[in-house]
Protein backbone atom coordinates (compact mmCIF):
# COMPACT_ATOMS: atom_id res chain seq x y z
CA UNK A 1 0.00 0.00 0.00
CA UNK A 2 1.47 3.14 -1.17
CA UNK A 3 1.39 5.83 1.75
CA UNK A 4 0.19 9.38 0.23
CA UNK A 5 1.71 12.71 2.29
CA UNK A 6 -0.19 15.29 1.69
CA UNK A 7 2.04 17.43 4.10
CA UNK A 8 4.89 16.72 1.84
CA UNK A 9 3.47 18.29 -1.67
CA UNK A 10 2.63 20.68 0.20
CA UNK A 11 5.55 21.56 1.41
CA UNK A 12 7.34 21.34 -1.99
CA UNK A 13 4.70 23.33 -3.41
CA UNK A 14 4.95 26.57 -0.95
CA UNK A 15 8.94 26.30 -2.01
CA UNK A 16 10.15 28.95 -4.61
CA UNK A 17 11.54 27.62 -7.60
CA UNK A 18 10.22 24.50 -7.37
CA UNK A 19 8.33 24.42 -10.75
CA UNK A 20 7.75 20.26 -12.27
CA UNK A 21 3.74 21.06 -12.60
CA UNK A 22 5.67 22.25 -15.78
CA UNK A 23 6.58 18.87 -17.48
CA UNK A 24 5.42 17.29 -20.38
CA UNK A 25 7.60 14.03 -19.40
CA UNK A 26 9.41 14.24 -22.77
CA UNK A 27 12.44 12.33 -21.37
CA UNK A 28 15.29 15.52 -22.63
CA UNK A 29 16.61 15.58 -19.16
CA UNK A 30 17.16 12.07 -18.87
CA UNK A 31 19.01 11.44 -21.53
CA UNK A 32 21.36 14.27 -21.18
CA UNK A 33 22.26 13.16 -18.26
CA UNK A 34 25.92 12.77 -17.78
CA UNK A 35 25.60 11.07 -15.04
CA UNK A 36 22.68 8.60 -15.85
CA UNK A 37 20.89 9.34 -13.28
CA UNK A 38 19.64 6.31 -11.13
CA UNK A 39 15.80 7.95 -11.15
CA UNK A 40 14.29 10.10 -13.84
CA UNK A 41 13.86 13.22 -12.43
CA UNK A 42 10.09 13.18 -13.81
CA UNK A 43 9.31 10.33 -11.82
CA UNK A 44 10.94 11.52 -8.92
CA UNK A 45 9.20 14.93 -9.12
CA UNK A 46 6.03 12.75 -9.55
CA UNK A 47 6.28 10.97 -6.58
CA UNK A 48 7.11 14.98 -4.80
CA UNK A 49 3.82 16.33 -5.79
CA UNK A 50 1.79 13.30 -5.17
CA UNK A 51 3.38 13.18 -1.84
CA UNK A 52 4.80 9.53 -2.00
CA UNK A 53 7.35 10.01 0.86
CA UNK A 54 8.60 6.38 1.09
CA UNK A 55 9.73 6.46 -2.49
CA UNK A 56 11.19 9.71 -2.31
CA UNK A 57 13.04 8.35 1.03
CA UNK A 58 14.23 5.50 -0.73
CA UNK A 59 15.31 8.10 -3.90
CA UNK A 60 18.00 10.45 -0.83
CA UNK A 61 21.39 9.07 -2.77
CA UNK A 62 19.67 9.29 -6.48
CA UNK A 63 18.70 13.28 -5.04
CA UNK A 64 22.46 13.78 -3.69
CA UNK A 65 24.51 12.50 -6.61
CA UNK A 66 22.88 15.02 -8.96
CA UNK A 67 25.93 17.35 -10.11
CA UNK A 68 23.81 20.15 -10.59
CA UNK A 69 25.25 20.62 -13.94
CA UNK A 70 22.48 22.07 -15.73
CA UNK A 71 22.92 20.02 -18.63
CA UNK A 72 19.31 18.78 -18.35
CA UNK A 73 18.00 22.47 -17.04
CA UNK A 74 19.04 24.05 -20.11
CA UNK A 75 17.81 22.04 -22.77
CA UNK A 76 13.87 21.60 -21.18
CA UNK A 77 11.69 22.73 -23.76
CA UNK A 78 9.45 23.38 -20.51
CA UNK A 79 11.64 25.38 -18.89
CA UNK A 80 11.39 23.37 -15.52
CA UNK A 81 14.52 24.45 -13.11
CA UNK A 82 15.64 20.65 -12.80
CA UNK A 83 18.60 21.25 -10.76
CA UNK A 84 17.03 24.42 -8.53
CA UNK A 85 14.38 21.78 -7.90
CA UNK A 86 16.73 19.13 -6.75
CA UNK A 87 18.25 21.45 -4.67
CA UNK A 88 15.13 22.56 -2.62
CA UNK A 89 14.49 18.49 -2.29
CA UNK A 90 17.84 18.46 -0.48
CA UNK A 91 17.38 21.47 1.40
CA UNK A 92 13.94 19.46 2.32
CA UNK A 93 15.36 16.76 3.26
CA UNK A 94 18.46 18.28 5.17
CA UNK A 95 15.57 19.62 7.44
CA UNK A 96 12.89 16.72 7.57
CA UNK A 97 15.27 13.51 7.58
CA UNK A 98 18.58 14.54 8.65
CA UNK A 99 18.06 17.14 11.34
CA UNK A 100 20.38 19.41 9.36
CA UNK A 101 19.76 23.31 8.74
CA UNK B 1 27.67 2.96 -2.77
CA UNK B 2 27.77 5.97 -0.95
CA UNK B 3 29.54 7.55 1.43
CA UNK B 4 27.63 8.09 4.23
CA UNK B 5 25.69 11.60 3.49
CA UNK B 6 24.21 13.05 6.76
CA UNK B 7 27.51 12.73 8.84
CA UNK B 8 29.40 14.25 5.96
CA UNK B 9 27.44 16.94 5.49
CA UNK B 10 27.08 17.66 9.15
CA UNK B 11 31.08 18.24 8.84
CA UNK B 12 30.19 20.73 6.35
CA UNK B 13 27.70 22.72 7.89
CA UNK B 14 29.74 22.52 11.29
CA UNK B 15 32.68 23.57 9.84
CA UNK B 16 31.75 26.63 8.01
CA UNK B 17 29.80 27.80 11.53
CA UNK B 18 32.63 27.22 13.84
CA UNK B 19 35.79 27.68 11.02
CA UNK B 20 34.31 29.69 8.36
CA UNK B 21 34.85 27.43 6.01
CA UNK B 22 33.67 23.72 4.59
CA UNK B 23 37.52 23.19 4.49
CA UNK B 24 39.91 25.26 6.86
CA UNK B 25 43.07 26.47 5.54
CA UNK B 26 45.36 27.79 7.62
CA UNK B 27 47.15 31.22 7.43
CA UNK B 28 50.19 30.32 5.50
CA UNK B 29 48.05 27.87 3.01
CA UNK B 30 45.51 30.70 2.39
CA UNK B 31 47.46 33.75 1.68
CA UNK B 32 50.63 32.01 1.12
CA UNK B 33 50.47 32.31 -2.71
CA UNK B 34 50.67 35.61 -2.83
CA UNK B 35 53.78 36.50 -0.80
CA UNK B 36 56.18 38.84 -2.76
CA UNK B 37 53.44 40.22 -4.78
CA UNK B 38 52.99 43.16 -2.98
CA UNK B 39 49.27 43.38 -3.52
CA UNK B 40 47.92 46.17 -1.48
CA UNK B 41 45.44 45.40 1.11
CA UNK B 42 41.57 45.66 0.73
CA UNK B 43 40.46 48.45 -1.31
CA UNK B 44 37.33 48.98 -3.16
CA UNK B 45 37.70 46.46 -5.48
CA UNK B 46 39.55 43.11 -3.90
CA UNK B 47 40.43 40.47 -6.26
CA UNK B 48 38.55 37.01 -4.66
CA UNK B 49 40.40 33.81 -4.70
CA UNK B 50 37.60 32.41 -2.16
CA UNK B 51 40.03 29.91 -1.58
CA UNK B 52 38.88 27.91 -3.94
CA UNK B 53 42.90 27.37 -5.57
CA UNK B 54 44.42 26.77 -2.13
CA UNK B 55 41.97 24.39 -1.05
CA UNK B 56 42.48 22.19 -4.47
CA UNK B 57 45.72 19.86 -2.61
CA UNK B 58 43.89 19.06 0.26
CA UNK B 59 40.77 18.18 -2.01
CA UNK B 60 42.86 15.90 -3.58
CA UNK B 61 44.89 14.69 -0.94
CA UNK B 62 41.09 13.93 0.85
CA UNK B 63 39.78 12.24 -2.00
CA UNK B 64 42.63 9.61 -2.47
CA UNK B 65 41.27 8.89 1.10
CA UNK B 66 37.68 9.29 0.84
CA UNK B 67 37.89 6.73 -2.24
CA UNK B 68 39.22 4.10 -0.48
CA UNK B 69 37.24 4.59 2.11
CA UNK B 70 34.01 4.18 0.07
CA UNK B 71 33.13 0.88 0.46
CA UNK B 72 34.63 0.22 3.79
CA UNK B 73 33.15 -0.78 7.25
CA UNK B 74 34.89 2.27 8.50
CA UNK B 75 31.79 4.29 6.99
CA UNK B 76 29.93 3.40 9.88
CA UNK B 77 32.35 5.75 12.29
CA UNK B 78 31.62 8.49 10.15
CA UNK B 79 28.90 9.81 12.95
CA UNK B 80 31.34 10.03 15.43
CA UNK B 81 34.09 11.92 13.12
CA UNK B 82 31.32 14.45 13.22
CA UNK B 83 31.08 14.58 17.03
CA UNK B 84 35.11 14.56 17.16
CA UNK B 85 34.92 17.20 14.67
CA UNK B 86 33.01 19.58 16.50
CA UNK B 87 35.82 19.81 18.74
CA UNK B 88 39.14 19.06 16.53
CA UNK B 89 39.44 20.34 13.02
CA UNK B 90 39.45 16.86 11.56
CA UNK B 91 40.02 18.47 8.13
CA UNK B 92 43.55 19.84 9.37
CA UNK B 93 45.36 16.11 9.26
CA UNK B 94 44.13 15.84 5.25
CA UNK B 95 46.85 19.15 4.93
CA UNK B 96 49.25 16.82 6.58
CA UNK B 97 48.93 14.60 3.35
CA UNK B 98 48.61 17.19 0.69
CA UNK B 99 51.61 17.49 -2.12
CA UNK B 100 53.80 19.91 -2.10
CA UNK B 101 53.73 19.94 -5.33
CA UNK B 102 50.00 20.35 -6.52
CA UNK B 103 49.89 22.83 -3.94
CA UNK B 104 53.22 25.41 -5.42
CA UNK B 105 50.82 24.75 -9.04
CA UNK B 106 47.85 25.97 -7.57
CA UNK B 107 49.32 28.80 -5.76
CA UNK B 108 51.31 29.52 -9.74
CA UNK B 109 47.78 29.84 -10.66
CA UNK B 110 46.69 32.52 -8.54
CA UNK B 111 50.15 34.42 -9.27
CA UNK B 112 49.61 34.00 -12.81
CA UNK B 113 46.22 35.78 -12.45
CA UNK B 114 47.12 38.74 -10.98
CA UNK B 115 50.04 38.57 -13.60
CA UNK B 116 47.29 38.93 -16.50
CA UNK B 117 45.58 41.27 -14.67
CA UNK B 118 48.46 43.36 -13.84
CA UNK B 119 49.32 43.56 -17.96
CA UNK B 120 45.73 44.36 -18.49
CA UNK B 121 46.52 47.68 -16.27
CA UNK B 122 43.93 46.66 -13.75
CA UNK B 123 44.05 47.93 -9.85
CA UNK B 124 42.73 45.91 -7.18
CA UNK B 125 43.92 44.71 -3.74
CA UNK B 126 43.38 41.48 -1.93
CA UNK B 127 42.63 40.97 1.33
CA UNK B 128 44.93 38.57 2.84
CA UNK B 129 43.54 36.63 6.31
CA UNK B 130 40.38 38.84 5.79
CA UNK B 131 39.24 36.79 3.31
CA UNK B 132 36.38 34.18 3.64
CA UNK B 133 35.13 30.97 1.45
CA UNK B 134 31.98 31.47 -0.09
CA UNK B 135 30.04 28.85 1.09
CA UNK B 136 29.31 26.81 -2.28
CA UNK B 137 29.22 23.38 -0.44
CA UNK B 138 26.72 24.46 1.78
CA UNK B 139 24.40 26.08 -0.91
CA UNK B 140 24.64 23.00 -3.38
CA UNK B 141 23.90 20.77 -0.61
CA UNK B 142 20.95 22.80 0.09
CA UNK B 143 21.84 23.54 3.69
CA UNK B 144 20.11 26.98 3.30
CA UNK B 145 20.30 27.87 7.01
CA UNK B 146 23.74 27.52 6.88
CA UNK B 147 24.45 29.14 3.95
CA UNK B 148 22.27 32.20 4.81
CA UNK B 149 23.85 33.24 7.47
CA UNK B 150 27.44 32.45 6.30
CA UNK B 151 26.90 34.18 3.71
CA UNK B 152 25.16 37.31 6.09
CA UNK B 153 28.51 37.26 7.48
CA UNK B 154 30.56 37.37 5.06
CA UNK B 155 28.85 40.19 3.37
CA UNK B 156 28.70 42.18 6.23
CA UNK B 157 32.47 41.94 6.54
CA UNK B 158 32.91 42.68 3.44
CA UNK B 159 30.88 45.76 3.54
CA UNK B 160 32.50 46.79 7.38
CA UNK B 161 35.87 46.53 4.94
CA UNK B 162 34.69 49.23 2.13
CA UNK B 163 34.82 46.66 -0.62
CA UNK B 164 32.56 47.60 -3.76
CA UNK B 165 33.76 45.28 -6.36
CA UNK B 166 34.68 41.57 -6.24
CA UNK B 167 37.33 40.31 -9.08
CA UNK B 168 36.49 36.09 -8.70
CA UNK B 169 38.51 33.36 -9.76
CA UNK B 170 36.75 30.60 -10.62
CA UNK B 171 33.32 29.36 -11.24
CA UNK B 172 31.74 28.76 -7.79
CA UNK B 173 32.49 31.59 -5.80
CA UNK B 174 31.15 33.91 -8.99
CA UNK B 175 28.23 31.79 -9.06
CA UNK B 176 27.76 32.22 -5.66
CA UNK B 177 28.36 36.16 -4.97
CA UNK B 178 25.81 37.02 -8.04
CA UNK B 179 23.47 34.53 -8.30
CA UNK B 180 23.19 33.06 -4.88
CA UNK B 181 23.76 35.61 -2.34
CA UNK B 182 21.57 37.89 -3.61
CA UNK B 183 18.87 35.86 -3.01
CA UNK B 184 19.90 35.25 0.87
CA UNK B 185 21.05 38.82 1.54
CA UNK B 186 19.14 41.53 1.99
CA UNK B 187 20.31 44.49 -0.38
CA UNK B 188 23.27 42.69 -1.77
CA UNK B 189 24.90 45.34 -4.06
CA UNK B 190 28.19 44.09 -4.09
CA UNK B 191 29.45 44.04 -7.38
CA UNK B 192 30.66 40.67 -8.57
CA UNK B 193 33.10 40.50 -11.97
CA UNK B 194 35.01 37.48 -13.04
CA UNK B 195 38.90 37.83 -13.70
CA UNK B 196 38.02 36.34 -17.29
CA UNK B 197 35.35 38.91 -18.05
CA UNK B 198 38.19 41.82 -16.64
CA UNK B 199 40.72 40.54 -19.24
CA UNK B 200 38.82 40.15 -22.33
CA UNK B 201 36.77 43.40 -21.75
CA UNK B 202 40.07 44.89 -21.16
CA UNK B 203 41.52 43.74 -24.06
CA UNK B 204 44.93 42.49 -24.21
CA UNK B 205 47.51 43.15 -26.78
CA UNK B 206 47.58 40.23 -29.02
CA UNK B 207 50.56 38.18 -28.72
CA UNK B 208 52.77 36.71 -31.57
CA UNK B 209 51.00 33.63 -32.49
CA UNK B 210 52.56 30.53 -31.09
CA UNK B 211 52.55 26.94 -32.99
CA UNK B 212 50.28 25.34 -29.91
CA UNK B 213 47.05 23.87 -29.66
CA UNK B 214 44.47 23.54 -27.08
CA UNK B 215 41.72 21.98 -26.00
CA UNK B 216 39.49 23.82 -24.10
CA UNK B 217 36.77 22.11 -20.92
CA UNK B 218 34.32 24.05 -20.30
CA UNK B 219 33.07 24.67 -16.64
CA UNK B 220 29.20 23.73 -15.89
CA UNK B 221 28.98 26.47 -14.00
CA UNK B 222 30.87 29.30 -16.10
CA UNK B 223 28.97 27.91 -19.49
CA UNK B 224 25.38 27.53 -18.22
CA UNK B 225 24.89 29.49 -15.14
CA UNK B 226 27.40 32.53 -15.54
CA UNK B 227 27.59 32.73 -19.02
CA UNK B 228 31.07 32.69 -19.63
CA UNK B 229 32.24 30.75 -22.50
CA UNK B 230 33.22 33.65 -25.11
CA UNK B 231 35.54 35.03 -22.89
CA UNK B 232 38.22 32.50 -22.24
CA UNK B 233 38.20 31.34 -26.09
CA UNK B 234 39.00 35.27 -26.96
CA UNK B 235 41.78 35.37 -24.13
CA UNK B 236 43.08 32.05 -25.87
CA UNK B 237 43.21 33.61 -29.39
CA UNK B 238 44.88 36.39 -28.75
CA UNK B 239 47.94 34.62 -26.39
CA UNK B 240 48.37 33.33 -30.00
CA UNK B 241 47.01 29.50 -29.30
CA UNK B 242 44.85 27.78 -31.54
CA UNK B 243 41.55 26.42 -29.91
CA UNK B 244 39.62 23.27 -30.34
CA UNK B 245 36.58 21.76 -29.42
CA UNK B 246 35.84 18.75 -27.82
CA UNK B 247 32.24 16.72 -28.67
CA UNK B 248 30.52 18.79 -25.99
CA UNK B 249 31.66 22.39 -25.33
CA UNK B 250 30.46 25.64 -24.32
CA UNK B 251 26.75 25.32 -23.19
CA UNK B 252 26.76 21.67 -24.17
CA UNK B 253 30.14 20.87 -21.83
CA UNK B 254 29.89 18.06 -20.20
CA UNK B 255 31.05 17.72 -15.89
CA UNK B 256 34.33 16.74 -14.69
CA UNK B 257 32.58 14.87 -12.27
CA UNK B 258 33.87 17.29 -9.45
CA UNK B 259 30.72 18.06 -7.52
CA UNK B 260 30.63 14.17 -6.54
CA UNK B 261 33.74 13.77 -5.45
CA UNK B 262 32.95 14.57 -1.58
CA UNK B 263 30.01 11.93 -1.43
CA UNK B 264 30.17 9.40 -5.02
CA UNK B 265 33.94 9.36 -5.43
CA UNK B 266 33.32 6.08 -7.45
CA UNK B 267 30.88 7.82 -10.11
CA UNK B 268 32.85 10.75 -10.03
CA UNK B 269 35.51 8.80 -11.25
CA UNK B 270 33.09 7.29 -13.85
CA UNK B 271 32.22 10.78 -15.20
CA UNK B 272 35.65 12.15 -15.58
CA UNK B 273 36.70 9.11 -17.10
CA UNK B 274 34.15 9.58 -19.78
CA UNK B 275 35.23 13.14 -20.23
CA UNK B 276 38.92 12.73 -20.22
CA UNK B 277 37.62 10.00 -23.82
CA UNK B 278 36.19 13.38 -24.89
CA UNK B 279 38.79 15.40 -24.45
CA UNK B 280 41.66 12.98 -25.71
CA UNK B 281 39.83 12.69 -29.11
CA UNK B 282 40.53 16.32 -29.86
CA UNK B 283 44.31 16.67 -28.37
CA UNK B 284 46.87 16.37 -25.30
CA UNK B 285 46.39 19.93 -24.12
CA UNK B 286 43.57 20.81 -21.49
CA UNK B 287 42.76 24.08 -20.65
CA UNK B 288 40.57 23.97 -17.60
CA UNK B 289 38.93 27.10 -16.09
CA UNK B 290 37.96 26.10 -12.42
CA UNK B 291 40.15 24.64 -9.92
CA UNK B 292 37.71 21.21 -9.51
CA UNK B 293 37.73 20.78 -13.17
CA UNK B 294 41.48 20.44 -13.23
CA UNK B 295 42.14 18.70 -10.04
CA UNK B 296 39.62 15.83 -11.30
CA UNK B 297 40.43 16.01 -15.07
CA UNK B 298 43.81 16.14 -14.43
CA UNK B 299 44.06 12.82 -11.96
CA UNK B 300 41.57 10.82 -14.14
CA UNK B 301 43.75 11.50 -17.36
CA UNK B 302 47.31 10.96 -15.54
CA UNK B 303 49.62 10.58 -18.59
CA UNK B 304 47.28 10.41 -21.33
CA UNK B 305 46.93 14.66 -20.78
CA UNK B 306 48.28 17.81 -19.79
CA UNK B 307 45.95 19.37 -17.91
CA UNK B 308 46.71 23.10 -17.26
CA UNK B 309 44.94 26.22 -15.92
CA UNK B 310 43.99 28.46 -18.24
CA UNK B 311 45.43 31.35 -16.25
CA UNK B 312 48.71 29.40 -16.08
CA UNK B 313 48.51 28.73 -20.31
CA UNK B 314 47.57 32.57 -20.76
CA UNK B 315 50.82 33.61 -18.38
CA UNK B 316 53.00 31.14 -20.07
CA UNK B 317 51.76 31.98 -23.61
CA UNK B 318 52.22 35.43 -23.35
CA UNK B 319 55.81 34.57 -21.39
CA UNK B 320 54.62 36.97 -18.71
CA UNK B 321 57.73 37.43 -15.93
CA UNK B 322 56.98 34.81 -13.60
CA UNK B 323 56.62 36.03 -10.40
CA UNK B 324 59.39 34.34 -8.02
CA UNK B 325 59.22 32.68 -4.94
CA UNK B 326 57.05 30.06 -5.39
CA UNK B 327 59.31 28.67 -2.63
CA UNK B 328 58.85 25.25 -1.17
CA UNK B 329 55.14 23.97 0.79
CA UNK B 330 56.65 23.70 4.74
CA UNK B 331 54.08 20.96 4.58
CA UNK B 332 55.91 19.00 2.06
CA UNK B 333 55.44 15.03 2.60
CA UNK B 334 57.71 12.82 0.72
CA UNK B 335 55.81 9.73 1.46
CA UNK B 336 52.60 11.41 -0.66
CA UNK B 337 54.43 10.86 -3.74
CA UNK B 338 55.47 7.29 -2.89
CA UNK B 339 51.95 6.68 -2.21
CA UNK B 340 49.91 7.98 -5.02
CA UNK B 341 52.36 7.61 -7.73
CA UNK B 342 49.87 8.30 -10.52
CA UNK B 343 48.68 11.60 -8.59
CA UNK B 344 52.65 13.31 -9.10
CA UNK B 345 51.22 14.78 -12.66
CA UNK B 346 53.37 17.22 -15.06
CA UNK B 347 56.65 18.78 -13.93
CA UNK B 348 56.43 21.15 -11.97
CA UNK B 349 56.55 24.75 -13.06
CA UNK B 350 59.83 26.47 -12.85
CA UNK B 351 60.67 29.41 -10.54
CA UNK B 352 62.99 32.16 -11.15
CA UNK B 353 65.02 33.44 -8.75
CA UNK B 354 64.37 36.57 -7.15
CA UNK B 355 66.65 39.43 -8.99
Amino acid sequence: MTKVSSELAARMKAMEGFNAGACFHCGTCSALCPLGYKILPRKLFRQVMLGLEDEVRTNIPAIFSCLLCRMCEVNCPQGVHIAENIRALRSLINRQEFGLQ
Amino acid sequence: MALPIAPLLGIFADNVRKRGSVLPLTKARATGWARGLDIPRGGETVLYTGHMYQMTPLIDAMSAQMSTLENSFLTRFFGIGRVVNKFVNMTFFMGLTASAERTQRANQVLRDIVGLLREAKVEFGYLYEDEFYAGALLYDDGLDESFAAHARRVTAHLRKLGVRRLITVDPHTTQMFRQAYPLFVKDFDIEVRNYLEVLAEAGLEAAKPVDKEVVVHDSCIYARYVDIARQPRELLRAAGLSVREPKQAGKSTHCCGGPLESLFPAEAHRISGNRVDQLAAEGKNVVTMCPFCWVNLGNAAGDRLAVTDIATVLATSRSLPKAADTRKARLASPRTAARWPHRAGPAAIPSTPKP
